[in-house]
């Protein structure tokens, strides 16, 4: 099972023939993601890495059979890939890119609302790391061969603190399900308690560490759901201890701006909803393996 | 990025938002010749800093004769100025702000920003204007307004009435309120701004709606195309430590520990942060040196972080994902080498190519302090930020 993504997803890629596009479709290709072309508007009908690219999203979708896209488009033009992937009829999409404006974002969101739920494509991201499902598939640009397979899912914003959680688990030969990043900027395709929903349905997830950071309502929002939606137990780490009010740090979201958001508030309020706290971030393994042992 | 309140006052006025007459000041001097221009008997002298609640930190002085306002200025220009939004180093005013007098009936409070939660722009108002808005939150919840803007229609007219007669406004202001409200929004939207918050928007006493003091900040990530807003960029209000990692392309907040750090992701450099406060230390920065962690970048970086004469010690902290870590070792012993390095270096490596970057470490002979873990890391430069202290007082 695993959510999202998994060995027969049909994998496209836009922004395909650019730099980053190409090496990163060679590293999912490598892993064994099933990538089955990619979109270059202007290129269609040459071939790139074996594979055929497209003009646009609709055509990936009816010639290649594409179900699902990331997207390394530069900020100014990721919005509208973003929205012509849902309008194509992709079902779920990664945006990779950083630095896309908050009002890009919102137009996106909006967009997306338009479909109906059972049509509307799930998107994570942007700037963050992508999904992966170890054994399966990748969709992303993490480093696959830290990530064992198993039973526990991540959700995080952060790209290299989900690689941190995953090498602590792969140590205690712990292994994921799926772990997915949904990036650090204020406003994303899922959020936490989005993500928190998938796993609670997939059969394989026994147990959910989230990851968290200074800034926005989400870590309380997905808190609240697991108390009252899921039967699964939740293990959250809150990055930002140490961050000061109104300091962005580095993500565009992490940013302490009013009362609720620093990292002290969010864990007695995530506690007070029965999700266990990791008390540092060097415990994230050790935390998940306790709650392990105990199912 | 944030702009000065002259700045928002000429935006804003450009959308219909009526402002009280007003001119820039550098010196005492041109802060006289501002008032002769606005003429009256009354004007506000206003220091111009990168924060709120410049009022209670005396930043805004009220002057009724020329001689009181070159006072004023004398008395501002180059004063560092601490708000609760500046932190403890506060900030210099360079410039002042030179504005006629306003008689006013009734102060309000009026804001426009992002709602992540509802991921809609929400409107924010209050009839008691003048307070800041997070106590008023606390006190009295009640006595906020809040009206979500649906993005595909924009803010509609029967919204921004709404919100007049919810100020308690009186009938004869409401067309004039709806203009004032629906020209913010206007601007917000089509300059990328984040947030926008005139308070006090007042009522005088001729009943006109004055925005009295103006606050924007705008989206970084949206400054490529908004060149004239770029342009407004004042160096002097940033610390200069984080414009110089800006410029390089890195990512840096200075902090008041002595730990200096240097980490690959924002969220792994945060989580390496609390590692060391829980650990017994404090962080010095936040440093995120992002994905491609050149020998040059690493370098760069290594120099920003020992400019700051606290660090007793410095963390490297690297989860190599797309990068390797033989690359960033050879970096890391690279900038040691070229960098007289007076604190101790504690390095940990993790990801892909582990095992070849610490041989790399191991081999280069230099005193580098290595971890494989996180909490070893973190034990590690506390312990040895800790030598350093005592080795400091014994021998004072």
């Amino acid at each position: 099972m695993a959510i999202l993504i998994n060995e027969t997803t049909r994998i496209i890629v836009q922004g395909f023939t650019g730099k980053i596009g190409s090496f990163h479709a060679q590293d999912m290709i490598n892993y064994g993601s099933n990538v089955v072309g990619g979109v270059t508007p202007g290129k269609g009908g040459q071939t790139h890495l074996g594979l055929p690219v497209f003009n646009t999203v609709k055509e990936a979708v009816q010639q290649a059979g594409a179900e699902a896209s990331i997207i390394f488009v530069p900020p100014a033009f990721a919005a509208d890939s973003i929205m012509e992937a849902a309008d194509a009829g992709i079902k779920y999409c990664v945006a990779i890119t950083d630095g896309i404006p908050t009002q890009d974002m919102m137009t996106v969101k909006n967009f997306l609302r338009r479909f109906p739920v059972e049509e509307r494509m799930v998107l994570t991201g942007p700037n963050c790391a992508g999904t992966i499902s170890p054994g399966r598939a990748m969709l992303g640009i993490m480093p696959g061969h830290i990530y064992m397979q198993g039973n526990v899912g991540i959700v995080g914003r952060s790209g290299t603190l989900g690689y941190e959680a995953a090498d602590q688990m792969k140590r205690l030969g712990i292994g994921i399900s799926t772990s997915v990043g949904i990036g650090g900027d204020p406003i994303n395709g899922s959020s936490h308690r989005d993500i928190l929903e998938k796993f609670e349905n997939d059969p394989e997830t026994k147990v959910v560490l989230m990851i968290g950071e200074i800034g926005g309502p989400q870590e309380v929002e997905a808190g609240i759901f697991a108390k009252h939606h899921m039967t699964k137990p939740v293990v959250a780490y809150i990055a930002g201890l140490t961050a000061p009010e109104g300091r962005r740090m580095g993500h565009a979201g992490a940013i302490i701006s009013s009362a609720g958001e620093s990292a002290a508030e969010k864990v007695a309020l995530l506690r007070e909803l029965g999700v266990t706290i990791c008390p540092t971030p060097a415990a994230m393994g050790a935390t998940v393996a306790e709650v392990l042992a105990r199912l | 990025m944030d702009i000065h309140e002259y700045q928002a006052k000429e935006i804003l006025s450009g959308y219909g938002i009526k402002i009280a007459e007003g001119g820039l000041a550098y010196s005492p001097e041109d802060a006289v010749q501002r008032a002769r221009e606005i003429g009256g008997h009354v004007w506000a002298v206003k220091a111009q800093i990168h924060s709120g609640a410049r009022g209670k930190a005396g930043g805004i002085k009220i002057c009724k004769t020329h001689d009181e306002v070159e006072a004023a200025a004398d008395c501002l220009l180059g004063k560092r100025l601490i708000t609760h939004q500046t932190g403890p180093a506060g900030k210099v005013c360079g410039r002042l702000y030179v504005e006629a007098g306003t008689e006013i009936a009734k102060e309000l409070y009026f804001c426009l920003l992002v709602d992540r939660s509802s991921e809609r722009i929400v409107m924010v108002g209050s009839a008691q204007g003048g307070m800041d808005i997070e106590e008023l939150a606390v006190t009295n919840p009640e006595a906020i307004v809040k009206i979500y803007i649906e993005p595909a229609v924009g803010l509609q007219d029967y919204q921004a009435r709404k919100m007049a007669f919810k100020l308690g406004l009186d009938a004869e202001v409401i067309s004039h309120a709806v203009k004032t409200i629906k020209g913010c929004y206007k601007a917000l939207r089509a300059l990328d701004v984040s947030m926008l918050e005139i308070n006090p928007l007042v009522v005088t006493k001729s009943n006109e709606l004055v925005a009295l003091d103006a606050k924007m900040g705008f989206d970084d990530n949206a400054l490529f195309r908004q060149q004239k807003i770029s342009e407004l960029r004042d160096k002097t209000q940033e610390d200069p430590r984080e414009m110089a990692a800006a410029d390089r392309g890195l990512s840096y907040v200075g902090l008041d520990g002595d730990i200096g750090c240097m980490i690959n992701g924002a969220g792994l450099a945060m989580a390496t942060m609390d590692m060391i406060k829980l650990a017994g230390g404090e962080p010095a920065n936040f440093l995120d040196v992002g994905g491609g962690a050149s020998a040059e970048r690493t370098e760069k970086a290594f120099r920003l972080v020992l400019a700051d004469k606290n660090v007793k010690a410095m963390l490297v902290n690297i989860f190599a994902g797309i990068n390797r870590c033989d690359w960033i070792a050879e970096g890391v012993v690279q900038a040691v080498r070229k960098i007289d390095m007076k604190v101790p270096l504690i390095v940990r490596l993790s990801g892909t190519n582990v095992e070849e970057g610490r041989k790399i470490i191991a081999e280069s002979g230099l005193p580098i302090i290595t971890a494989d873990t996180l909490a070893e890391a973190a034990e590690k430069a506390v312990l040895a930020r800790n030598e350093v202290i005592a080795k400091e007082a014994a021998g004072a």
